[in-house]
């Protein structure tokens, strides 16, 4: 016997559809808006730059001039921000499981999805 | 050969089969090309030169995998939305919903990072001329809007303006290339940081580069998003798939090395418009002109083919009720899905206007990647329940499993990469899938047909 699924109403789709909207927004974009994502590059200006002191040579100086940047105090913070790579080990290893978990969970309920749909579109086992 | 109507509906419209090599090889690389005019400098950002050069290469590797391994799954199950259909028919339906969601974010993001970096150009440009503080925001909407618009008209006229565009946006690249090789930049080519300063951040920045490395080739793989729409799937989408892959290895490496040579690495790891301005530093009017054409034509191109990849990768899961049946429509008159093409719309431009291009970019290659990592089984499953012999393949790739390992080995040092600067979006992402992918089989996979999620004329997979 096949499997007949309800019909789902117009209201019932709009609800999905908001729920799939506030799933993107809240989880992906609202971390960006409170600033609580995203890159942790910070600027470590130095007093009084030079480009000698900053470790740009001629050619450099030039192409900085041909980008519109003549002044080097203004390329002090372009030039001296730098990521922060320490990591504690029991983070990366949160993440690791965040993964690897998410990709066991997934295809573990997938699998029990997957035999219903064979069994239907073959038959039971034999 | 998928055919979707034979189950349900035998009246429904179908999508159309117009499309030849050369439009999958547009798709690919239109997708993709956008990736060397912006987003891959931001590898030289987390690692220094030497390491977004490591980046490209091992990247390259990356891809030529996933390549080889997309191209014998998809030259088999030829159904629009591409690795949706593989997860559907070889691992089961949450994972078609995830790997969906996987195509549908990455492209979404990537239009959006497409049309911040239109909206970004034209600043840069009327700053150039004397008019600095133009506001970005109607020209993102704009070029966003009209893109989808042409994508509702239809599929032809959209896939054909891309290989004319994609093309344009091929050339300037070698164009640059040979006029700074040949003495048409006003400033020579320096590559002395790699002597004085090769490893900025020492070895961990050569992984932590790989991260935006990705970018240099992400979304080669909706090649196979059109599928259903190719007149000869066998042998256009492993053809079209390998001849892009090779064109974005020799534009990616002419990138890095026209742009390290004449851009300050320091400068090049945070810029908007790398190309552009590497034109702008050889003081050549001509060159400027033809970079910001060529950027501007990659981002329109690559907008276009992810709005096109992304409502089929939606249309495919609202057919199959995986989302709501409503955007399982095809337009009667143009056949396209249109409402999925009108409901992406919006969220692109959320992601446009109000988050900065390195973020969106990441959320896209994040998303990349969990399609990616979903290969590396999907193979192994793919081979163990149908074994060559048993159903007929229009691919078969070599070396099985060597390119699915290594893939994994590499997917897993990207997940490192991302981790190291961008670790809060990573844990946010997987948040998101976690909670969409329970949120399916818990509640939505009640409306979904089961017998119907297997359209493939093959035998009984073994092991069930």
């Amino acid at each position: 016997m096949a499997y007949k699924p309800p019909t789902q109403s117009l209201t019932g789709q709009i609800f999905d559809v908001f729920v799939l909207l506030v799933l993107t927004v809240g989880a992906l974009y609202i971390p960006l808006y409170m600033g609580l994502a995203g890159a942790a590059k910070t600027p470590q200006p130095i007093a009084n730059p030079t480009w000698e002191a900053l470790g740009q040579n001629a050619t450099e100086q030039q192409q900085w001039a041909a980008l519109g940047i003549t002044d080097p105090a203004a390329a002090n913070d372009i030039i001296t921000a730098r990521f922060d790579y320490s990591f504690s080990w029991i983070a990366l290893i949160v993440m690791a499981v965040f993964v690897i978990g998410y990709f066991v969970m997934v295809v573990r309920l997938s699998d029990r999805e997957y035999r219903e749909v064979i069994e239907e579109r073959f038959g039971p086992k034999r | 050969m998928a055919n979707v109507t034979s189950t349900a509906a035998p009246e429904r419209l179908q999508l159309l089969r117009v499309l030849g090599p050369a439009h999958v090889w547009a798709l690919g690389v239109g997708i993709v090309l956008v990736g060397e005019y912006m987003g891959w400098n931001f590898s030289v950002g987390k690692g220094g030169m030497i390491a977004g050069l490591v980046a490209c290469w091992v990247a390259g590797l990356l891809y030529t995998c996933v390549a080889m391994i997309d191209s014998e799954v998809t030259s088999t199950v030829a159904a629009a939305g591409g690795q949706y259909a593989q997860a559907k028919h070889i691992v089961g339906p949450l994972m078609a919903f995830n790997v969906g969601l996987f195509l549908v974010m990455a492209y979404t993001m990537l239009e959006a990072a497409n049309a911040i970096t239109v909206g970004f150009l034209l600043d840069t440009v009327a700053g150039m001329l004397g008019h600095s503080g133009l506001n970005q925001k109607p020209f993102i909407i704009l070029a966003v809007m009209f893109l989808a618009w042409l994508n509702y008209r239809g599929v032809l006229a959209t896939l054909t303006f891309n290989l004319v565009i994609t093309a344009i946006a091929f050339v300037s690249i070698i164009v640059l290339f040979l006029s700074v090789q040949f003495g048409g930049s006003a400033v020579p080519l320096d590559f002395s940081a790699i002597t004085s300063d090769p490893l900025p951040y020492g070895w961990v920045g050569i992984v932590a580069a790989l991260h935006f490395g990705l970018w240099y080739y992400l979304g080669i793989e909706g090649t196979c998003q059109a599928a259903e729409e190719v007149r000869s799937p066998a042998r256009s989408l492993p053809y079209g798939t390998m001849a892009g892959i090779m064109t974005l290895l020799i534009a990616a490496t002419l990138t890095w090395y026209v742009c390290s040579g004449l851009v300050p690495w320091e400068y090049l790891g945070q810029a908007g418009t790398p190309l552009f301005d590497a034109a702008r530093v050889t003081g050549s009017t001509g060159l400027m002109m033809l970079l910001f054409v060529g950027t501007t034509f990659a981002t329109l191109a690559s907008a276009n083919g992810c709005i096109n990849d992304a409502s089929r990768a939606w249309f495919s899961m609202g057919r199959d009720r995986y989302l709501p049946s409503w955007f399982g429509a095809v337009h009667p008159t143009y056949r396209t899905p249109y409402r999925s093409i009108v409901f992406l719309v919006p969220i692109a431009l959320i992601f446009a206007l109000g988050a900065p291009l390195d973020q969106v970019v990441t959320f896209s290659i994040l998303s990349g990647l969990l399609g990616y990592t979903f290969m590396t089984f999907n193979m192994v499953m793919f081979r163990k329940k149908w074994p060559l012999d048993t159903i007929k393949r229009g691919y078969v790739h070599p070396f099985h499993p060597i390119p699915a390992l290594l893939l994994l080995i590499l997917c897993a040092t990207a997940y490192v990469a991302v981790f190291l600067g961008y670790g809060t979006q990573l844990i946010a992402m997987m948040c998101f899938y976690i909670i969409a992918s329970l949120w399916f089989h818990f509640w939505r996979y009640r409306f979904v047909k089961r017998g119907d999620q297997f359209t493939m004329p093959w035998p009984r997979p073994n092991g069930y």
